[in-house]
């Protein structure tokens, strides 16, 4: 699928033939990659680390050098407008971001900061409105926070945090949501409930474009992936396709077996153990 | 934001101005002072506390509210609890551009604080520049280290404009750079009030902006803000008002690093709210400072710079415990 497939998409998100180099970088981050997140969809982009994931996101966000390509988001209503030529407060009613890093330096109550997603709907004067606290009500539930609301931002663990951040984004009340590394430093329970999250909310006919490293979760939850190597396309297609022992092997220079999960028969990536002579060799 | 901080605050702020209007090398009673604002005593009372007592006071409270407003958007738009216009080397560099500007013969007080606000701008960009060029703008350390590194460079260079200069201009100079509100007339208090009002105006305006900013640049890009813009315009603002203070009263430092704290401690998180407690409680200091000043050795005159240093170190020492453990 090329990014083109989704322009009609209503809310949709596509990234096509976009190419990103940093000043003095040697080499392309992003080398004519096209992604589309259809609405009602789940679609993931992974790849090694240093592969370009997380520049796609960048990208969208105006702050990375976009040397060739476009990236497109819709509305609601289906007309869909370059990213780059939007208002930034337009683009952030289109699609909502959780980037990756983020730690507070002065903590706030779960509730005002999730009330921050409503920023791009807000005029510059005047309170929150009824629409804007209905919006907030709603993503503290949907993200399953609404119990800390009270709470302050720094008295949360690692995954009542990620979930709080979840929360703004929902608030934004998008109709494409991006999560950039959702995971990354969350226990297995806490992973599920990120991943069942964005999966519902593709179900009520978001767009949801997960950026991530985990890849036998994203092979559970996506319906369509994409596999990024130094910054091009190594394969795309649903994950059952995607996930193919040669492919890895190579975009991860590690050697592995996909194998079916014989509980919920997903493709699963299980790396192999260097051994003895083999591993000595290879590591000198 | 509980509604009893404002009352508190203002409270506070009165009962500062009686004092800081009763003390001094004539010392009045508070209901001689009250009586003199209200129109009624003895000529010479009256005199005291219109022409001598209240514009000081006047002038005190407003570099009190400059600081404090100024220090609580840095602190938001750089994400650093350390940030403010003193330490940060802003005030500095206003103190070159009033000073030059002063030996080049502009010391109107229209003009002085357009003088004093080129020289921030200029610190302030330096300091980011050097805090980048080093490793990141939001690193407390590397931030403070290159705002004192500028400060002490725009120390010698007003050292170095002041080298020719007559000996008792070098003497006002050097206690205009230990910050002092003594001698402060109408005239500029009208001219930093009509400052402090558009700078603070502005930031209150682009409060949610800051708001954004405190996470970070990726989220607040996330949720719509232009980073580079706002980041700018906040940081324009905040020179401004940090400017304008070093014109009217010198360089007085940490203010604008004790008052955003103290506000927040008291409930204010967003901005909209944060900025203006911190100019309400900042007020209140500085106007305390300014009566500790002239009444602590009287019949001496302490610089204000000194006092709220006194008061500043240590809880900067205090903070930074805090922000290790």
């Amino acid at each position: 699928m090329t990014g083109r497939a989704a322009f009609g998409t209503p809310g949709g998100l596509a990234f096509d033939g976009v190419r990103v180099r940093y000043p003095r970088a040697a080499r392309c981050a992003l080398d004519g990659v096209s992604v589309a997140a259809p609405a009602g969809r789940v679609t993931a982009v992974a790849g090694p680390n240093g592969s370009g994931k997380s520049s796609l996101v960048r990208a969208l966000l105006g702050r990375a050098p976009l040397l060739d390509g476009c990236i497109t988001v819709g509305t609601a209503g289906g007309a869909a407008a370059d990213a780059r030529a939007l208002d930034p407060a337009e683009r952030a009613r289109r699609v909502a971001v959780v980037p990756q890093r983020e730690e507070p330096t002065f903590p706030l109550r779960v509730a005002d900061y999730v009330a921050l997603g409503r920023l791009p709907h807000a005029g510059r004067w005047g309170g929150p409105s009824r629409a804007d606290r209905a919006a907030v009500r709603l993503a503290l539930g949907e993200a399953g926070v609404a119990d800390f609301a009270e709470r302050m931002t720094d008295a949360l663990s690692g995954g009542e945090w990620q979930r709080v951040r979840l929360a703004r984004a929902l608030a934004q009340d998008a109709p494409a949501l991006v999560l950039d590394e959702p995971t990354t430093f969350l226990d297995v329970a806490h992973e599920m409930a990120v991943f069942e999250l964005a999966a519902r909310q593709a179900a009520l006919g978001r767009a949801v474009l997960l950026v991530s490293h985990q890849l036998n979760l994203v092979a559970r939850f996506a319906d369509h992936l994409v596999l990024l190597h130094a910054g091009r396309v190594a394969a795309a297609g649903p994950p059952s396709a995607v996930m193919d022992g040669a492919t890895l092997e190579r975009v991860y220079g590690w050697p592995l077996v996909v194998t079916r999960d014989p509980a919920v028969g997903a493709p699963a990536l299980v790396p192999l153990r260097r051994t003895g002579a083999a591993s000595s060799r290879s590591l000198r | 934001m509980p509604r009893g901080y404002w009352a508190a605050g203002l409270a506070l702020l009165a009962v500062a101005v009686v004092l800081g209007v009763a003390g001094g090398a004539v010392s009045l009673s508070p209901a001689a002072v009250l009586a003199a604002l209200a129109g009624r005593g003895d000529a010479p009372t009256l005199a005291i506390v219109r022409d001598l007592r209240l514009p000081r006071v006047a002038l005190a409270a407003l570099v009190g509210v400059a600081l404090g407003g100024s220090g609580a958007a840095l602190q938001g738009v750089l994400r650093n609890a350390f940030a403010e216009p003193y330490l940060l080397g802003v005030s500095g560099g206003a103190a070159v551009g009033a000073v030059l500007a002063v030996a080049a013969g502009l010391t109107a007080p229209a003009v002085l604080p357009l003088a004093a606000f080129a020289g921030a701008i200029g610190a302030a960009a330096l300091v980011l520049a050097v805090a980048r060029a080093a490793g990141g703008g939001a690193d407390v350390r590397l931030l403070v280290t290159a705002g004192v590194v500028v400060g002490a460079f725009a120390n010698a260079g007003v050292m170095v404009a002041l080298a020719n200069a007559p000996a008792d201009q070098v003497r006002g100079a050097l206690w205009w750079m230990m910050g002092s509100v003594a001698g402060a007339g109408w005239r500029q208090v009208a001219w930093l009030a009509g400052y402090a009002a558009l700078a603070l105006g502005a930031l209150v305006l682009w409060a949610r902006d800051v708001d954004a900013l405190a996470l970070g640049e990726e989220p607040a890009a996330a949720l719509g803000v232009d980073v580079e813009r706002a980041a700018r315009r906040v940081f324009v603002a905040a020179s401004l008002l940090a400017a304008a203070s070093v014109a009217a009263a010198g360089l007085v430092g940490f203010v604008g690093l004790v008052v955003p704290h103290l506000a927040r401690a008291a409930g204010a998180r967003s901005h909209r709210a944060l900025v203006p407690a911190a100019a309400l409680a900042g007020a209140s200091l500085v106007v305390l400072a300014d009566l500790a000043a002239r009444t602590a050795r009287a019949p001496l005159e302490l610089p204000l710079g000194a006092v709220t240093a006194l008061v500043g170190v240590p809880f900067f020492l205090a903070r930074l415990r805090g922000a290790r453990g």
